[in-house]
Formats: C-alpha cells, sequence, structure tokens
C-alpha cells in the first residue's frame, strides 16, 4: 500500500496553481472535454437568456394589468388598454378544431402503418410524410389563401351552415356570415400541418409494443381489429398521449399558416366562421407596427405566455414517450 | 344469433381497417396535391426574370426576386456558421465526454428549446439584436435562424455519434490515442456522412422559417449590403406578396413557393440519399 502511494506521489508531483492545470490542458483531452462543455453549456445560457429577456421586457406590460391581462377582452393600441382574451380564445379554438380533425386521422394512418401495412411500404409512406413536415408553415399558409379559403367560402361553409345550423345548440358554431376566413379554416390548416407528427410518433411508439401482445390476443380469437383496438392501443395509449401534446404544442405555436387564413380580428365569437386572432398571429402582425413600449411590451407578455406553454406541453410529451417506449405500457 | 354476432365483428374488421388504410391514403396523398398546385401555380409564373431582376415599384407588373433568393442564401450562411459549430460540439460532448445528470438537464434543454414556437425566438432575436441597435439587420435574422438549428443539430450530432461502434474507440486507444485524438480521428469521420446530413436537414428547415424573420431581418425591396441592413427573404417575400391585393403579386408568391418547396424538398431527399448511401458500419 505504501509502495502505491509512493508512485502516485511520484508520477503527480503535489503541485497546484495554473503550471498544473496548463500541463493537464496541454495533455488534449481535459481541453477538449472543456471546449465541448462550454459549447454544451451554451445551450443552457441560451435558453436561460431566452426566458429573461421574455420576463424583463414585458416588465411593463405585467405591472400594469397583473393578471386582469389574462380575462380582459380588449385589445386596443389606441388607448393603451391590452388584454389577452381573445387571442387565447382563438389559440384553444384552432387547436382544438386541428385536434379533432388530426387524432383520428393520425391514429388512423398510424395504425394502417404499424399494423397492416407490409414494412417497405410503411417506410415508404413514412418517409412521404416526413417530407409533408418538412413543408414550410408558409407553403401551409399560401394555399391555404387561395385554396382552402375560397373552398370554404364557397362550398363547404355553406353546406356545413345549411347542415347543422338548425341544430339546437350545435348550431351556434355554424352561423353566418362566412367570409371563408376565421377559426374552422385555420383549424382545418394546422390539422393538415400536424398530421405528420401524430403519425410519425404514434408509428414509432405502436412499433415497440411487444410481438406477443398481439399474438396472444389473435390466439384467443380476436380479429386483427379487436387485437390492434383493445390490446394494441390500450399498451402505446401513454406514448400516443405524448404524439398528441406534441401535436397540440406545435399547432399552439405555428404562426404564419396561421396568420394568413384566421381573418386576424380582436374577438370572441362562438361561431367557428368568425373571423378572429391568436397569440402567435397577433404578435406576428402587430409586432412591427407596435408604437409605444406598453405596446410592444404586451406583445412580449403574449410572447411569453405562449412559450411557457409550449414549454410546459413539450415537457409532458418527452415524459409520456419515453415512458411507453421504455415498456412503461401496461397491458389492459 | 352467434353467427349474427360473428359476422358483425369481422365486418367490424374489415371496415375499420380499411378506413385506416383510406386516412393513411388521404394524408400522403396532401403531399402531391400540394406538390401539384405548387407546379402548376408556380411553374406557370417561373420566369428568368425572377432569378434575375429586383422587384418592381409597386403598380408595375414584372419584377423578380433575386434579393429575395440572395437574402436566404446570406440569412443560412449566418445561421450556419452561429449554429451549426455550437451543434456539433455540444452534440459530440453529450456523446463523448457527458456524465450522467448534466447530459440529461443538456438533452432535456435541446428537446425544450427544438419545441419553442418559432415566432418566440423571433422576439428573444429581436431584443436581443434590434433592440440595442434600434434597426433590423441580417444578422438579427440570422441569430434568430441560428437558435433553430441548434437544437436540431446537437440531437443528430449525437444519435450519429453513438452509432459508431464501440470497438472503434477501443481500437484507436489500444495504439495509443489519446481521447480528444480518438474522437477527432476515428469517431467523427467514421459518423461524418450522418453528421453533415443532420446539418443539412436542419438547414433545409430553418430556410423555410417565416415568423422568426418577421421582425428580426424584415425586409427588403432591394439589395441589401454587409450584415447590417433588413434583408429580403423567400419566406418573408412569399408571405407579404400571399396577402397583397395584386394579382401579379399573387403569381410572384406562387414562383416563390416553388423554388422554396423545391430546395426544402431537395434537400431532404439529398440527405435520405446520403444516408442510404453512408450507413454507419
Amino acid at each position: 500500500m505504501s509502495a502505491a502511494a509512493t508512485i502516485t506521489a511520484h508520477e503527480a508531483p503535489p503541485q497546484s496553481g495554473p503550471r498544473a492545470l496548463f500541463r493537464r490542458l496541454k495533455h488534449g483531452d481535459e481541453l477538449a472535454h472543456l471546449i465541448t462543455l462550454t459549447f454544451a453549456a451554451a445551450i443552457l445560457l441560451l435558453t436561460s437568456m431566452l426566458v429573461y429577456e421574455l420576463w424583463v421586457n414585458s416588465h411593463l406590460s405585467r405591472t400594469k394589468f397583473g393578471w386582469i391581462f389574462f380575462w380582459t377582452r380588449v385589445w386596443d393600441p389606441n388607448f393603451d388598454n391590452f388584454g389577452a382574451a381573445p387571442f387565447i380564445y382563438g389559440t384553444l379554438v384552432t387547436s382544438a378544431v386541428a385536434l379533432l380533425i388530426a387524432v383520428p386521422l393520425g391514429l388512423a394512418s398510424a395504425i394502417f402503418l404499424s399494423e397492416l401495412a407490409p414494412r417497405k411500404i410503411s417506410d415508404t409512406i413514412s418517409f412521404l410524410i416526413d417530407l409533408l413536415a418538412a413543408v414550410p408553415s408558409v407553403i401551409y399558409g399560401l394555399l391555404g389563401i387561395f385554396i382552402v379559403v375560397p373552398l370554404m367560402r364557397n362550398t363547404l361553409g355553406p353546406f356545413l351552415i345549411h347542415s347543422f345550423g338548425n341544430i339546437p345548440y350545435l348550431g351556434a358554431l355554424f352561423r353566418p356570415p362566412n367570409y371563408g376566413v376565421g377559426f374552422l379554416t385555420a383549424g382545418i390548416v394546422l390539422a393538415i400541418m400536424v398530421v405528420p407528427y401524430i403519425i410519425s410518433v404514434s408509428r414509432e411508439v405502436l412499433l415497440t409494443v411487444p410481438r406477443e401482445q398481439r399474438e396472444a390476443a389473435l390466439a384467443l380469437g380476436a380479429t386483427r381489429w379487436e387485437s390492434t383496438w383493445k390490446v394494441v392501443l390500450p399498451w402505446a395509449r401513454a406514448g400516443i398521449m405524448g404524439s398528441i401534446f406534441l401535436a397540440l404544442a406545435r399547432a399552439l405555436g405555428e404562426t404564419m399558416a396561421v396568420t394568413m387564413v384566421i381573418g386576424n380580428s380582436a374577438r370572441i365569437s362562438p361561431s367557428l366562421f368568425s373571423p378572429g386572432d391568436t397569440i402567435a398571429s397577433t404578435i406576428a402582425n402587430q409586432f412591427t407596427e407596435a408604437t409605444g413600449d406598453l405596446y410592444l411590451s404586451a406583445l412580449i407578455e403574449l410572447g411569453l405566455v405562449l412559450f411557457l406553454i409550449t414549454f410546459i406541453l413539450n415537457g409532458m410529451a418527452r415524459i409520456l414517450i419515453v415512458v411507453t417506449e421504455r415498456g412503461g405500457g401496461r397491458p389492459a | 344469433m352467434i353467427t349474427a354476432r360473428r359476422m358483425w365483428r369481422k365486418s367490424l374488421n374489415v371496415v375499420m381497417l380499411t378506413l385506416t388504410g383510406v386516412a393513411a391514403l388521404g394524408v400522403v396523398s396532401v403531399l402531391f396535391l400540394i406538390l401539384g398546385y405548387l407546379i402548376w401555380n408556380g411553374g406557370a409564373s417561373l420566369s428568368w426574370n425572377f432569378f434575375t431582376q429586383l422587384p418592381k415599384p409597386v403598380g408595375e407588373s414584372g419584377g423578380g426576386m433575386a434579393n429575395a433568393i440572395v437574402g436566404s442564401l446570406k440569412l443560412l450562411l449566418l445561421a450556419a456558421v452561429m449554429g451549426l459549430p455550437v451543434g456539433l460540439l455540444a452534440g459530440v460532448y453529450l456523446a463523448e465526454f457527458g456524465g450522467h445528470t448534466f447530459s440529461f438537464i443538456i438533452r432535456y434543454t435541446t428537446d425544450l428549446l427544438n419545441g419553442v414556437p418559432s415566432i418566440v425566438i423571433g422576439i428573444f432575436a429581436y431584443s436581443l439584436v434590434v433592440l440595442p441597435v434600434k434597426h433590423f439587420s441580417a444578422l438579427a435574422g440570422g441569430v434568430a435562424l441560428a437558435m433553430m438549428v441548434i437544437p436540431i443539430t446537437v440531437r443528430s450530432t449525437e444519435e450519429f455519434l453513438r452509432a459508431v461502434p464501440g470497438s472503434l474507440r477501443e481500437g484507436a486507444m489500444a495504439l495509443g490515442a489519446s481521447k480528444w485524438k480518438t474522437i477527432a480521428t476515428v469517431v467523427l469521420p467514421a459518423a461524418s456522412g450522418g453528421i453533415l446530413t443532420g446539418m443539412l436537414l436542419a438547414l433545409a428547415r430553418v430556410a423555410g422559417e417565416t415568423a422568426p424573420l418577421l421582425f428580426t431581418a424584415f425586409s427588403n425591396r432591394f439589395w441589401s449590403e454587409g450584415w447590417g441592413q433588413p434583408i429580403a427573404s423567400l419566406p418573408v417575400m412569399i408571405y407579404t406578396y400571399a396577402i397583397a391585393p395584386y394579382d401579379d403579386w399573387h403569381r410572384q408568391a406562387w414562383a416563390a413557393g416553388l423554388v422554396l418547396l423545391g430546395l426544402v424538398l431537395l434537400s431532404n431527399l439529398g440527405a435520405r440519399f446520403i444516408l442510404a448511401r453512408t450507413k454507419v458500419v
């Protein structure tokens, strides 16, 4: 034991200070470690700076309006009176419409890709769907303005008003006037944009469900659909929820396509045909023309709200997906 | 009774499974619809002038988007210069040096940063770069795009480094190479195809971003010199031209959309092709 101690002492003389540090750095490994660590830490720093800037620059608005900001229904830059309620409402309504369309469509496609399609076809279709996710949002906006809006104004809108407009309660959602732009149009465009996320994450999750689970169900006499619906889906439900949260976070924060088709008007109206505004579209539309510090500060506070919501949703989504893929899903 | 139930179950099976197939086909057909519409509407308006001329003043027809094409390239260059090195080195840290807790925090933060809405990134770049100097600039736009490049690059770099088999590292170390020498001369070259693909995809992703540029790079109807002036970019031009009330501008928006989508899809296809060719061992 004493021999070992002498050797160590001999190899690394008890020398401290800058000279020793320099010698260790010269070796290379420590230096490389330090440099890469710095860059990794830079990501932490950038993220904290992001939060800090949003917090500090929204100070004026936060101190002036406090919590009332969230349920004030007036947004009037001329009189320096700002409330976020119409935008929060618009964000929630468009995202809800988007998920109502995208979840069944995405889940069904994911089931087809993981349970039915041969691997080769499934991979090809998945690649095409990844390409769909790569289409820039301004392109969706362009198609929204020139294809979906006219379609909504001339065909789909009148049809919906005619079919559902007279049903009690439900009819309130489908009241004229119908300009083509509005919550429903924005929701439909959003649905198309988030479907690829639901499909690709759900497919991955479904593929991690052990094959024995399916075989056991089939051996008990279940049909293919029953084995999927009653065994595979319950096993993967946490991960599927994760994919939906991910899609929701995307839908809430999506800016350009929504801005181009929602009509940009700060109002709360039950009709889905009404023009509206979301948090993101308001920032995109008004940021450059914001005159006055309070106006700008209110817009940045909107950004802070959007950041916090998506931050929480994304965090929850990651946890759910990781839990399922590690096999934490319980057989029903 | 039993047969009726059996019939019901069998037909439910067929109906539901068919519906899933219809859903998948429907979603995929959207991609072809988008492509078709852009080629149909954009192809007709695409001309040589589009690539070589500046936008004409409001009211005159014709002109092109040469400045926006160059502008987009300049913004991408800035994003690449600022974002890629950070992403690469942080990715190397996570894959090769990282401990347990700190790596977990970095990884989690990276994922969350990746999920931050692009418009919020725009606000950040605005308050960081535009507010202090009080004017829009190409640099501010580049900072915003770099913020989006970083998380994508980190995760792809880490993933491809991890795919390099441990035996390669052990081999190099057994020959007496130090750790950083092993990484620099053995591990990184082995994963280079994948890492470059990841970078290409990151740039393709931010090439189409509009929201973070609206109030950082802003736009410009003329050439923008240097890095300190407002600068035009294809996505912002598409937005401005699409919501304007002029038919001629709409045609140009379609043409710009076709060019942008073509670039994005081609880089995605190219990345896929490179990946298929350079499978890591």
